[in-house]
């Protein structure tokens, strides 16, 4: 009934008198105040007095900032002076960067000392290991791809350091060779120990069959055949590593390998079996309780003290492990947070589904702890690769460390802002980017309907 | 896997075993000379934009290379700072430390270190801007001092100070380049480290003429070579490619002529230091032309000390206490025989 | 052992060490106590050959022998003459001044650049987001360095001053000179433990000012008692005002208190209080660098309580301010705080990299220069990464007695 009523008169009613109006009236414009760029500056930047003053302020301290930054860097920059060198840029232009400098030894910055003509192996190492991430960064890559990931460390340390090819070769086939053992020498253990219990011994005798291998036989075979069959790239010894490159080495020997060492700290952390956790409590509490500088310390000049008599180990080497310890402990407590932050029901539900301890570990619950500290761990893994610059301190070329020898250099004594700036301008976009991803896949990774 | 084939990799092909007591095969064994040296420093060690280590003390690195395997280039440089010089010796990493580094007692006998011999006779000194108009070191009480660390340095500095009774602030600073940089910027009235150190800084500086080193040497460091303690084969190789440096300039034989000398000279000395009778260096377990090849690498101790440091140099260092005995100098190498 | 459910006893097989759940877990302690023992043992006997090979011994009286070099930064009494022990001592304490002060400063950067990235006003926010991106992606030791830079490079050097009529502050390429607080009527030193020099007149201050701020409390414990007996709150704020200043002001009268400021003499300033060159730079780097992190954790933790929250509050008719403080930041406080006490162990972790920039911190002492005169590396290192290891562990216990009270409690 009342819809009816409602209903709008008949058209002829409203034809009949002048003043009813005919039609909706068009919107008139809002006040020139209230819409598009005035609008959004009124609301966004002069919204009140304490608003407009930072807003006053902030475009101050950009215009400071930009002045003073860029007729420095790019109006009167000085890239190719006659004599390359600080004083030839100053002749040229006194108020610009000496850019220069970037330009005479920037592939120096990149590749240290490497002997120029090799440039093309570290160069493909750094591609292979893109091609070798993609698999691991995103879902789109063909699987077996990863096989090529899982090589992938022997073939860039051969690319990197050179060497006869057989050395990193039969490192791969270590794993051959623990199955070979596994599965013919479980056949002797079983009947020493019976079935049962030869099943896990035989295991034991595959994994150590591999670190054996690795000990012994890689090195006593490689000699072997490297003598009848030289196969290999040009040796490049540790010193000659420097600039990015070995910032890449450091930080992505050490990014690969602290998240699983990382994965078991954790999990032992979590354990209830009482050692096991004191043991990995006291490894992650110390690693994280003193600051790297002191770590690497230890690696540059204590960590020969702990080895064999006259073992000698390649400090490039010795620093990865180090650093590789210290994130691993940082990995550990943010993975604990992911662990912790599940609820109890998902380790009773694995429980009840009858998995033991690594399959309810490895379906069910690292799987969510995981994703849940993706942001955590790529925050560990760029404060990691920031970290790298500490190698400076042990007389390592890495980009800062490299510094030196540039600034010892006659032609560029004296030379300040243009280097720094460099090399935080690098820093700044791996770890930028890294970032970034970061949050490509947290968006990614999310599955809750909040 | 990525990270157990990692550790594979690297421990199978880094590890090298070698035994403290025989350095000399060792070294034979593996090929080179590990030899430390300093991180840069103009005219002593520092690399050019192709990665190649060349100066005074690398010459003498080279040198023992040649003398062990009559080749220069089987050597692998190291750098090291003043904190990681001695362990790497001592643990082995380098067999050779040339690395302009004072010849003290405690480094001796506490560290347990060998010094071959002396390459370079220096001691400390101080490098002032000329605009500041002290002529004296005795005139400093106050300034601020930047300090290259990790060396005798801080220690003679508090020692002259206090004997002199005036203050000073110091500031200690681990590379050379970065003291410079501070020093050049104002931040420190006076840069101190050893006199040869200074040239070689102030060499490198816009204008050198600005900055004038004070007269006052207030220490004594007789830098040199030196080797672990207790393995006298190889403290005596270095000890004695040094001293045929030193003989091979009292004898005149150089780069140029020494292969001419080794056949041609009829002098007695001269024949055996070239190896051509007396067999010496089969008595170090070396080939007996061990002083020729290393001569014939760089020259003589006068044409490695005038090719990097010497007053034709942008360092310009004068040969002062490090000329022959002859010419007034303390140089002095006992006889080969 | 026999019990009326348990399967008749078998005999006990070897494989039941690792199959049977009853006594797995006991297996794999053991042989991970065994491995542990094993690799401690080996290192071990590794370093005693190591340092017998060497003929060295692992000692610690290396400490109490002279040291012989100076250090610019004492807040002990400290010369050349004295021990290794009393440089690292030294050292020690600059590292605890440098990181109270730096996490004082980062968690005012932090909280101010929180709060100004959340803001609506489109370029604060942006300006304050590229700050934090910018500070957060390159290294701490790049920034040390680039600060202590300017400061050196771009700052006059105390030679420009000469002739010049210099004020109260005077900021040179070396440091920052400051007023010092002097006494005419000095009342001296006494000395703590041979170590430290402490002014009576600082104490005298304390004593004084302490006592005038507890009357001032007990006064206002009055006026409530008052206020909830008569209904009238008395009027306190002049007397509690004077209660404060006056006999403070007498105190630093009679002492003949005046600010010495730092005067050109021979090559530097002398007098006044001096913050050296490498002490700010690693302030402010590490103070900013901190702060980045700090300003995130501020971010996260606003952004954590629920909008609902606000809302009520602001339904229920609490101003926006009070809002803050009393419904938004005390929840937010729960999570901001872990992160921030991170950060402060990590900011005093880095202070280690003062090395880099010749600030005599406890790397610098006792592991730079001790370490290098003495050649005692182990035992240098070993002391310092333990001074570490306290300070992070005793900071970590107060994070985790934190968390226990603050954790909703949950049924």
């Amino acid at each position: 009934m009342s819809e009816t009523q409602t209903a709008p008169p008949p058209a002829s009613a409203a034809r009949s008198h002048a003043f009813v109006a005919s039609g909706d009236i068009p919107p008139s414009p809002p006040p020139a105040s209230e819409v598009g760029p005035v609008r959004w500056v009124r609301e966004n930047l002069f919204s009140g007095w304490v608003n407009s003053i930072l807003t006053l302020l902030s475009l101050l301290a950009m215009y400071g900032l930009l002045s003073a930054l860029v007729p420095w860097l790019f109006l009167n920059s000085v890239w190719s002076p006659d004599p390359m060198s600080l004083n030839g840029c100053r002749e040229v232009n006194a108020h610009g960067a000496c850019l220069a400098v970037i330009n005479e030894r920037w592939l120096q910055f990149v590749f240290g000392f490497y002997p120029a003509e090799q440039y093309w192996r570290p160069t493909l190492a750094f591609g292979l290991m893109i091609v070798a991430l993609w698999p691991v960064l995103f879902d789109s890559a063909p699987r077996p791809m990863l096989w090529l990931t899982a090589a992938y460390p022997a073939i860039g340390y051969w690319l990197v350091w050179g060497g006869s090819v057989w050395g990193p070769a039969l490192a791969l086939a270590a794993p051959a060779a623990g199955y070979f053992v596994w599965l013919y020498g479980g056949v002797l253990i079983n009947r020493i120990w019976g079935e049962d219990f030869g099943a896990i011994m035989s295991l034991v005798a595959g994994g150590l069959a591999m670190v054996l291998w690795w000990m012994f036989a890689v090195v006593l075979l490689d000699g072997v055949i490297s003598d009848v069959l030289p196969l290999g790239l040009e040796p490049v010894e540790s010193s000659k590593l420097g600039g990015f490159l070995l910032s890449m080495i450091i930080g992505a020997t050490g990014i690969a390998a602290s998240l699983p060492l990382g994965i078991l700290l954790a999990l032992g952390r979590q354990s209830s079996l009482f050692i096991v956790k004191a043991i990995c409590v006291a490894f992650i509490e110390c690693m994280r309780g003193v600051p790297l500088i002191t770590l690497l310390f230890v690696a540059s000049t204590l960590l020969n003290y702990f080895l064999p008599p006259g073992t000698e180990f390649d400090v490039i080497l010795r620093v990865c492990i180090m650093v590789t310890f210290f994130a691993s402990a940082y990995m550990a407590e943010v993975i604990r947070g992911g662990l912790a932050s599940l609820p109890k029901g998902q380790y009773e539900a694995g429980d009840a589904m009858g998995l033991d301890y690594w399959k309810s570990m490895r379906l069910i619950i690292l799987p969510q702890a995981l994703k849940v500290s993706i942001p955590a761990i790529v925050n560990t893994f760029i404060g990691l690769f920031k970290d790298t610059v500490l190698v400076s301190q042990i007389s390592l070329f890495d980009p800062l460390g490299l510094l030196n020898p540039i600034r010892a250099d006659a032609a560029w004594n004296g030379i300040v802002w243009e280097l720094y700036g460099f090399v935080a301008l690098f820093f700044f976009v791996f770890c930028f980017g890294m970032s970034r991803y970061s949050m490509y896949l947290e968006r990614k990774l999310k599955t809750d309907h909040r | 896997m990525m990270f157990r084939s990692i550790l594979g990799a690297a421990v199978a092909s880094f590890v090298a075993s070698t035994a403290f007591a025989g350095t000399l095969d060792d070294v034979k064994a593996k090929g080179y000379v590990d030899c430390g040296i300093n991180t840069g420093l103009v005219g002593f060690a520092a690399p050019d934009a192709d990665g190649e280590w060349s100066g005074f003390d690398v010459a003498i690195c080279q040198a023992v290379a040649a003398a062990v395997f009559g080749d220069a280039t089987k050597v692998k440089y190291k750098s090291l700072t003043g904190k990681t010089r001695f362990t790497a010796l001592a643990s082995g990493e380098v067999d050779l430390l040339s690395r302009n580094t004072t010849w003290t007692f405690s480094r001796d006998v506490d560290l347990g270190f060998e010094f071959v011999g002396v390459n370079y006779y220096d001691g400390q000194g101080f490098m002032v801007p000329k605009e500041l108009e002290v002529g004296s070191a005795k005139d400093l009480g106050g300034a601020t001092v930047c300090i290259q660390t990790g060396t005798t340095t801080e220690l003679n500095l508090a020692d002259y100070f206090r004997a002199n009774g005036m203050e000073y602030e110091p500031v200690p600073i681990e590379t050379n380049t970065e003291a410079q940089q501070k020093y050049l910027s104002g931040a420190c009235d006076v840069y101190t480290t050893d006199a040869s150190g200074l040239a070689a800084t102030r060499a490198s500086f816009e204008s050198p003429g600005d900055h004038v080193v004070l007269p006052e040497i207030i220490s004594k460091e007789p830098l040199g070579p030196l080797v672990r303690h207790g393995d006298n084969q190889w403290g005596d190789i270095a000890r004695w490619t040094l001293n045929a440096l030193v003989t091979a300039e009292e004898l005149g034989v150089t780069a140029a002529n020494a292969d001419e000398m080794a056949a041609n000279s009829t002098n007695p000395e001269i024949r055996r230091l070239l190896g051509a009778e007396g067999g010496l260096g089969a008595m170090l377990g070396v080939s007996d032309d061990f002083a020729l090849n290393a001569i014939k690498v760089n020259g003589n101790y006068a044409e490695i000390f005038d090719a990097n440091i010497g007053p034709e140099t942008a360092i310009g260092l004068q040969r002062g206490l490090n000329a022959l005995y002859k010419d007034g100098g303390i140089l002095y190498s006992p006889p080969f025989r | 052992m026999a019990t009326t459910s348990a399967p008749p006893s078998e005999p006990f097989r070897l494989s039941q060490l690792i199959n049977d759940t009853r006594y797995r877990g006991a297996t794999i302690q053991i042989v991970a106590l065994i491995l542990l023992m094993l690799t401690f043992a080996w290192l071990v006997d590794n370093t005693i050959q190591n340092l017998e090979a060497l003929g060295k011994d692992f000692n610690f009286s290396f400490l109490w022998t002279s040291a012989g070099y100076d250090v610019n930064q004492r807040l002990i009494e400290y010369d050349s003459q004295s021990s290794h022990a009393r440089a690292a001592m030294l050292g020690i304490l600059n590292t605890l001044i440098l990181a109270v002060v730096g996490c004082v400063t980062a968690t005012v950067i932090g909280v101010f650049v929180g709060v100004l990235r959340l803001s609506n006003n489109w370029i604060v926010s942006r300006l304050m987001t590229v700050f934090i991106e910018v500070m957060r992606n390159v290294p701490v030791l790049i920034w040390i360095l680039i600060v202590v830079a300017v400061v050196n490079e771009s700052l006059p050097t105390p030679r420009s001053f000469k002739g010049e009529e210099t004020g109260a502050f005077v900021l040179t390429n070396r440091g920052a000179y400051f007023p010092e607080p002097l006494f005419t009527n000095s009342l001296g030193d006494i000395d703590v433990g041979g170590l430290f020099l402490v002014s009576n007149d600082f104490l005298m201050f304390v004593a004084v000012l302490g006592l005038s701020i507890w009357g001032a409390g007990k006064m206002s414990e009055w006026a409530t008692k008052r206020q909830n007996e008569t209904g009238v709150r008395p009027q306190i704020l002049l007397p509690q005002l004077a209660l404060i200043v006056l006999p403070t002001a007498i105190l630093l009268f009679s002492l003949g208190f005046y600010l010495g400021y730092a005067e050109l003499k021979g090559f530097n300033f002398k007098g006044g209080t001096f913050v050296r060159d490498s002490f700010i730079g690693l302030w402010i780097a590490l103070s900013l660098y901190t702060g980045a992190f700090i300003a995130e954790n501020v971010r996260a933790g606003v952004q954590a309580v629920s909008r609902g929250q606000s809302e009520a509050s602001a339904a229920l008719g609490v101003t926006p301010g009070r809002t803050m403080s009393l419904v938004v930041l005390p929840q937010a406080l729960r999570i901001i705080i872990p992160p921030l006490i991170s950060q402060y162990l990590n900011l005093t972790k880095n202070t280690s990299l003062a090395i880099a920039v010749g600030y005599m911190d406890a790397t610098g002492t006792l592991g730079g220069i001790t370490l290098n005169q003495t050649g005692r590396e182990m035992e240098c290192l070993l002391l310092l990464m333990a001074f570490y290891l306290v300070v992070s562990l005793s900071v970590s216990g107060v994070l985790n007695w934190y968390n226990e009270r603050v954790k909703l409690k949950e049924r």
